[in-house]
């Protein structure tokens, strides 16, 4: 004798409305992470190619990175901006933490594929291949890690300007569904140091992610 | 024939063909009834309901395993299509993008009659400023994007309090653009049957169209595609199907086998084949008897009844074969007044049995009763009436007096059976503690695979199999849901201190109307409203030009009618608050499930906590722990069935007293029944095999079959004129061979409860026969002459 009313109760309550959700955090996280990670570029000239190369060296050397941020977003429904401010952790090659403090806290984690939000003292978890739609950030993530430009210019439109003591990249997705929602990311920094991360919304929105000091532990 | 025999196979015949009438039109079923009280209490009656009618019992389970994700979710969506109008199905719910939607946009157009926050404070200019600052920090977070383009409309978030009031547990895994199982292997599907759980053959024909749609799904693949992909399902509706299919199968197959083992081995001995035939006639009578009298006693046989009935050949042919191979003289007053003792003794046996509040047991007592007397008469009445003049059997004197030597050296050993009793009583006293299996699933006719599988879909559906549902009952939709508003504003700061992991109620996409009409109070009109925005916007980057959508969102809401059930139908949210709104026999009940916070069960300290809070509300709540209370349930037909069993062991003792007039008789009689039962169970107990409830009946087929043996010995000790002795072991050896036989093709049944019975009786009564022959006093031979008449 199995299955006690209590069966079906459960299974309804596993609701997924919550889907959309995370998948916007899925998304803007790794808005986040592309930011705070990659570069790629097919490049112009010869020199240019030559300094986003050594650019993917740096960044892939660089194994921990404990930052301060300040971001702020641009919206049309507001009069003012939106700020808000905390911390970003990253371990090569699997993990990054965006640590939300200001002003509502928010703790963003991606680690070996799996993405969780813990707000108000809820946690929720999803696995990133669910949202196809975010999977080529986190490849040009991992390939930006890995050194590969084969697998980044699969997923964007990769410009890339020098030199490398103040470079700047600007990524636009080819996937046309991401294309519905960011036009493009536009990440600046010096040698191995990322500075900037602006994401445009196709609506015109921007947020600019600003990178401080350094964290000292 | 005579007169006289005339008259009784005109009896004979007009009862088989009423008995026949009665047992072509009756209900059968395999479904969970069996099991279930006969009176209950309220707590029990909820939990029989659930588990027969409830919302449960209509939930298949599917997955679809094999190739790719897309592949998988491409059939999945093929096969929802085509179930969606299917009328066997209420819903189909393959977690596809257009159901979800169905669901937001439910959740969003009825935001300010649902979300647990709107309160007349939430719209005074205070309670705005708080919720629309609170609000932009959340545009300001990672879930911004979501909030975004609703924002004008909702600026306090009310969508996301909605949301976010939801159970906290993990949200579904989606793969390719449908539900997946947690490790992205399987697609999963939850079908929601029409047919209850007791319409077997509706749910029958739900899993046949399943099947079917799986089939047609991927008839366009590829055939290398094609043989990747697996289709399986669970869920009670497929199990009782299963169930009953292996019941059936099993009824069929093992009735056969055992019927034809007897007549092989009957015809081996008799060399007759009208002898054959006529002894399988009391044992056809007995079994039409048997499932006419339960089709009358009972409105419906249960399939595990008929089961039974293989129980019964076993008994019911020894009649003829005492009939046959003790060719006494008279056999009315030699043989039939020996069976007619034993009858009576089965009867006692199984009356016992009657009065059980379980029903499976009660009418295996009926069952058996009618099918005994009737075997018992026809060998009686009927069987004499029509014996060819010229029979010819084969004589067993030689056989039986090679018995009776054998018997002669056994008797020698019989001191050994007191060591016996000493050691089977001893190891009964050592296993005392695991002696019981009290699991309710120790009864289920499903073999362990099949309950393995039904985990582990229900586990990859999020749908672990734990119980605790605190069960409201009221006489009315809306009392039953204020009711559990009471109880939810009792479980929440249980939930708030981590004491349980949270609750599900049906007055979230359901609030009473009382509650809808309460936050339909708290939202100002037009123009108040702007006035406060004003007040409130001061500090925010918002103007209450901006926010004029909300304030027509608010307006509209202050003027659209409640929501009801029916405005729910056809999605998520409407099958959630069928499962958790249920309209009962006695009213309406809500059900509100709680969760652990980690571990898929409940501690003890929060069952206590979770059971005093809904005390508290005092409206007539209760904490049902559905596991617990099917086990106690169970626990309780076991008690039960051993105390009828007792009873009935001293029926019969207290009916040989009578009968044989003599306390030294029957306790000769009672002995080696008794012992072969604590040898049986201390058999069982040092292999340790926990004991069912089918051994306990077990155990009573054991005095039942065994008392005939121990009866024919009394009846050799005392009147030795009466019938030869070498006959009557010889027949009580091949009665006993039948049995062991009947019961043994039983024991190697794959439903575990006709396993138990058969092996509790094939060795239970071979040894109740060697155990009589040991104990029984020796006789001076007879001679006494028969023949056949």
């Amino acid at each position: 004798m199995r299955g006690p009313p209590l069966a079906e109760l459960r299974e309804r309550r596993r609701t997924h409305l919550r889907r959309p959700l995370l998948g916007c955090a899925v998304l803007s996280c790794v808005l986040a992470i592309g930011g705070q990670t990659l570069a790629s570029s097919a490049a112009e000239s010869a020199d240019e190619s030559a300094a986003f190369d050594e650019l993917l060296k740096l960044l892939a050397e660089r194994r921990h990175e404990h930052v301060t941020f300040t971001e702020v977003q641009q919206l049309a429904i507001l009069d003012r901006p939106l700020h808000s401010s905390g911390e970003l952790l990253y371990d090569a090659p699997e993990r990054l933490e965006k640590r939300t403090l200001a002003p509502r806290r928010e703790d963003l984690v991606l680690e070996h594929g799996m993405l969780s939000v813990e707000r108000d003292h809820h946690r929720r978890s999803v696995a990133l291949r669910d949202f196809p739609q975010a999977v080529p950030f986190v490849e040009s993530l991992r390939a930006t890690l890995a050194g590969d430009r084969a697998a980044l210019t699969r997923y964007f439109t990769v410009q890339f300007s020098g030199p490398l003591g103040g470079w700047t990249l600007e990524l636009t997705p080819i996937d046309a569904t991401l294309k519905r929602s960011v036009q493009h990311i536009v990440i600046t920094g010096e040698t191995d140091r990322i500075r900037t991360v602006q994401i445009r919304q196709s609506d015109g929105d921007t947020s600019t992610l600003t990178i401080g000091a350094e964290v000292v532990p | 024939m005579t007169r006289a025999g005339t008259t009784a196979t005109l009896i004979w015949a007009l009862t088989a063909l009423i008995a026949a009438i009665i047992a072509i039109r009756a209900r059968y079923t395999a479904d969970l009834s069996a099991f279930l009280p006969r009176r209950a209490s309220a707590t029990q009656s909820l939990l029989v309901e659930q588990l027969r009618e409830g919302p449960a019992a209509h939930l298949i389970i599917a997955a679809i395993a094999g190739a790719d994700a897309e592949t998988r979710a491409a059939v999945s969506q093929r096969m929802a299509l085509r179930l969606r109008t299917d009328p066997a199905f209420l819903a189909i719910d393959n977690g596809n993008e257009a159901q979800l939607e169905r669901d937001r946009q439910l959740l969003f157009e009825h935001r300010y009659l649902l979300s647990p926050r709107v309160s007349p404070q939430r719209f005074t200019a205070g309670g705005l400023h708080a919720a629309i600052g609170a609000a932009l920090d959340v545009l300001a977070s990672s879930a911004g994007p979501l909030v975004k383009p609703l924002f004008l409309r909702d600026p306090t978030l009310e969508t996301l309090a909605i949301i976010e009031s939801l159970d906290a547990s993990h949200a579904r895994r989606t793969a390719a653009g449908v539900w997946s199982s947690p490790d992205g292997t399987r697609a999963l599907m939850l079908a929601r049957t029409r047919a209850s759980g007791a319409d077997i053959d509706g749910q029958q024909a739900a899993c046949a169209a399943l099947e079917s749609s799986f089939a047609a799904a991927i008839a366009a693949l590829p055939p290398t595609r094609r043989a990747a992909l697996t289709f399986i399902m669970s869920g009670p509706p497929v199990l009782a199907v299963a169930s009953r299919a292996t019941i059936k199968s099993q009824v069929w197959r093992l009735s056969g086998l055992s019927a034809a083992c007897i007549a092989l081995l009957l015809l081996a001995v008799y060399r007759s084949l009208p002898v054959l035939l006529l002894t399988l006639v009391p044992v056809a009578s007995g079994a039409l008897a048997g499932v006419a009298a339960v089709a009358v006693g009972f409105s419906v046989v249960h399939g595990i009844t008929l089961g039974f009935g293989v129980t019964l050949i076993g008994e019911s042919v020894d009649y003829a074969i005492y009939r046959f191979i003790q060719r006494s003289g008279d056999f009315r007053r030699s043989v039939w007044p020996t069976i007619r003792l034993g009858v009576l003794t089965s009867i006692c046996g199984f009356a016992a049995l009657l009065p059980s509040a379980f029903p499976g047991l009660s009418q295996l007592g009926l069952y058996s009763i009618a099918g005994l007397t009737a075997a018992a008469l026809v060998t009686r009445f009927v069987l004499p009436e029509w014996l060819p003049r010229a029979i010819r059997i084969r004589d067993l004197t030689a056989v039986g007096g090679y018995l009776e030597r054998l018997l002669a050296r056994l008797r020698v050993a019989r001191s050994a059976l007191l060591l016996l009793a000493l050691i089977a009583a001893t190891l009964l006293y050592l296993h005392r503690g695991a002696l019981w299996s009290r699991e309710l699933n120790a009864l289920s006719p499903l073999p362990a695979a099949d309950m393995q599988l039904d985990e582990q879909l229900r586990a990859a559906a999020g749908a672990p199999d734990t119980g605790y549902i605190v069960a409201v009952a009221a006489g009315d939709r809306e009392a039953a849901l204020a009711a559990a508003d009471a109880v939810g504003a009792r479980l929440t700061p249980l939930v708030e201190r981590g004491m349980i992991g949270g609750f599900d109620s049906p007055t979230r996409f359901l609030p009473s109307l009382a509650a809808q009409e309460a936050r339909r109070r708290s939202l100002p009109p037009a123009a108040v409203l702007r006035a406060r925005l004003d007040e409130a916007l001061r500090g925010l980057p918002l103007t209450t030009a901006k926010l004029e959508p909300f304030v027509r969102d608010v307006e509209q809401a202050r003027e659209a009618p409640p929501l009801r059930q029916a405005d729910l139908a056809g999605s998520s949210l409407g099958l959630l608050v069928d499962v958790l709104l249920v309209k009962g026999a006695a009213g309406w009940s809500a059900l509100l499930p709680v969760s652990a916070r980690d571990s898929a069960d409940l501690p003890s300290a929060a069952v206590a906590q979770v059971r005093s809070a809904v005390a508290s509300a005092s409206v007539g709540a209760e904490l049902l722990d559905l596991k617990g209370e099917a086990d106690r349930l169970y626990s309780g037909y076991l008690s039960e069935a051993v105390r009828l069993a007792v009873g009935g062991f001293i029926g019969i003792v207290l009916l040989l007293f009578v009968a044989l007039r003599s306390a030294a008789r029957a306790a000769r009689v009672v002995a080696p029944l008794a012992l072969s039962v604590l040898t049986v169970a201390a058999l069982f107990a040092a292999l340790g095999h926990a004991l069912t409830i089918l051994h306990v009946v077990g155990m009573l087929l054991i005095v039942a079959v065994g008392s005939n043996y121990a009866l024919f010995f009394d009846r050799a000790a005392t009147h030795p004129g009466e019938g030869s002795l070498p006959l009557t072991l010889a027949s009580l050896v091949l009665a006993n061979l039948a049995t062991v036989i009947a019961f043994g093709v039983l024991a190697s049944s794959s439903v575990p409860v006709l396993a138990d019975l058969g092996s509790t009786v094939a060795p239970g009564t071979l040894l109740a026969l060697l155990f009589a022959a040991m104990l029984a006093p020796p006789v001076t031979r007879s001679t006494v002459k028969a023949d056949l008449g």
